[in-house]
């Protein structure tokens, strides 16, 4: 029997590789897998490169993991935001690298890495200094950028409901970057807020099917809220 | 008062620079707001008049704020603030909501912006050539992909310096995109000639606005 729940966070994490790049869901707090990052800090791979919209704030979660030394690399459309405090610390005394890309480009990558384009051309940022060394082509008369597919080594992904098949839905805003991002990693390790039955999800409106899907942890009462209370 | 008397320029405040800009939007349209004086446009839209707003995170049909207490955590825009979901709403993934912006789709886009050049260059995510970690988030997928490009920004900076100048200083954030910009001042079309004033503020003549603009302006024919 195809069963991808997994019954603990250890199972969850098991065989991140020191290296690796992680997809991480969410935009700020919400859809953000809060638990799977936790796991993470505590399953110990390091010299991470991770891709997020935001690079974190306060000093849990995705701050936590930097804080910890654990990230040599982030990619993000959105670093600096009201609490980002240890990735500004970090990038000013040079400990972290930083790829900026526009949010659009960002999840294309995603979505071409998951859909096996290893490259695209767009006209976003053509012209300015994020296109700075990168490869352009005429297109009816406008320039284009050519950017390439961003795959991932794990994806670590926030859903609402999920059955053992690792079918997939999001709630509302929260499904931001974790469908993209399921598609795109060798290994998609979910955390959902409510399991389902097989067969108790309706097939017209699962959003991500579970061949997108390595593993599941239920993880109830989820909230995308930081400590203080305030979405970030 | 008799007719003749000078009248005083009255700037617009900028709920007043968004209401402007809610007139020129009809019926039917797909829009995203930027953040700041953008993001006031939607309070200005009658409610009788169907304006479906977009938000970068997969939000299309956002409603407003929701009164406290009733706050859903799960429901964003792009600015992180909670806000609600409009009858006919609908939620999509990021790639989706990007190809919504970069596919052409958005009939119009409305950003603040630090500088807007002659050429309708925008410049409106770095402040300066040596801050590698701005933050760019939608805006250059906006700006490269809205059907048009409307900018909201107050004429000069709180220094007097022109916002609206022959070519943009700071970083840019797409070349050439930009189809009007509305200001405290005036209203302006961004033609193959430059700036063209399509409207003013009471009180304002084309002498004073053109002392507060570093671009040329021509006045519309």
């Amino acid at each position: 029997m195809i069963d991808k729940f997994v019954a603990s966070m250890e199972e969850a994490m098991a065989g991140i590789q020191d290296g690796s790049v992680v997809l991480l869901g969410g935009f700020g707090m919400v859809g953000q897998p809060d638990a799977l990052i936790d796991g993470l800090i505590a399953q110990g791979a390091k010299d991470l490169t991770v891709v997020a919209n935001n690079a974190g704030t306060g000093h849990t979660g995705l701050a936590r993991l930097m804080e910890l030394g654990r990230v040599r690399r982030i990619i993000c459309s959105f670093p600096r935001s009201a609490g980002s405090v240890v990735f500004e610390a970090l990038y000013s005394a040079g400990r972290i690298e930083l790829e900026i890309v526009p949010q659009g480009t960002l999840a294309e990558r995603i979505r071409a890495a998951g859909a096996g384009i290893p490259a695209f051309f767009t006209p976003t940022g053509a012209g300015t200094r994020l296109a700075e060394g990168k490869e352009t082509r005429e297109f009816d008369g406008r320039t284009h950028v050519l950017e390439n597919a961003l795959p991932g080594d794990v994806a670590l992904i926030e859903a609402w409901r999920a059955d053992r098949f690792g079918n997939l839905t999001f709630r509302e805003s929260a499904r931001n970057f974790n469908p993209i991002m399921a598609m795109a990693a060798k290994l998609t390790i979910v955390q959902t807020q409510h399991a389902v039955f097989a067969g108790g999800l309706h097939p017209e409106v699962i959003v991500t099917p579970g061949i997108f899907v390595d593993r599941v942890l239920h993880v109830p009462y989820a909230m995308p809220v930081e400590k203080g209370g305030e979405n970030a | 008062m008799p007719d003749t008397a000078p009248l005083s320029v009255m700037p617009l405040d900028r709920h007043g620079i968004a209401a402007r800009i809610a007139r020129d939007i009809p019926e039917g349209w797909y829009v995203n707001l930027g953040i700041g004086i953008p993001t006031l446009v939607a309070e200005h839209v009658p409610a009788e008049r169907e304006v479906i707003f977009h938000s970068e995170n997969g939000v299309l049909g956002v409603g407003p704020s929701p009164p406290p207490g009733v706050v859903d955590p799960w429901l964003i825009n792009a600015g992180k603030q909670p806000v609600t979901l409009r009858p006919g709403g609908s939620y999509v993934h990021h790639a989706d909501s990007f190809a919504i912006i970069r596919g052409g789709h958005l009939d119009l886009c409305v950003l603040g912006a630090f500088e807007v050049a002659e050429n309708g260059d925008i410049a409106n995510w770095a402040t300066t050539k040596n801050d590698a970690a701005a933050a760019v988030g939608g805006a250059m997928d906006l700006a490269a992909g809205a059907r048009r490009l409307w900018v909201a920004m107050e004429h000069t900076t709180k220094e007097g310096k022109p916002r609206l100048v022959a070519r943009c200083t700071y970083p840019l954030t797409a070349q050439g995109v930009v189809k009007r910009v509305y200001t405290n001042l005036a209203v302006l079309d961004v033609t193959p000639r430059g700036f063209v004033v399509v409207e003013m503020v009471r009180g304002l003549d084309f002498e004073s606005l053109q002392a507060q603009t570093d671009a040329r302006l021509h006045q519309a024919a």
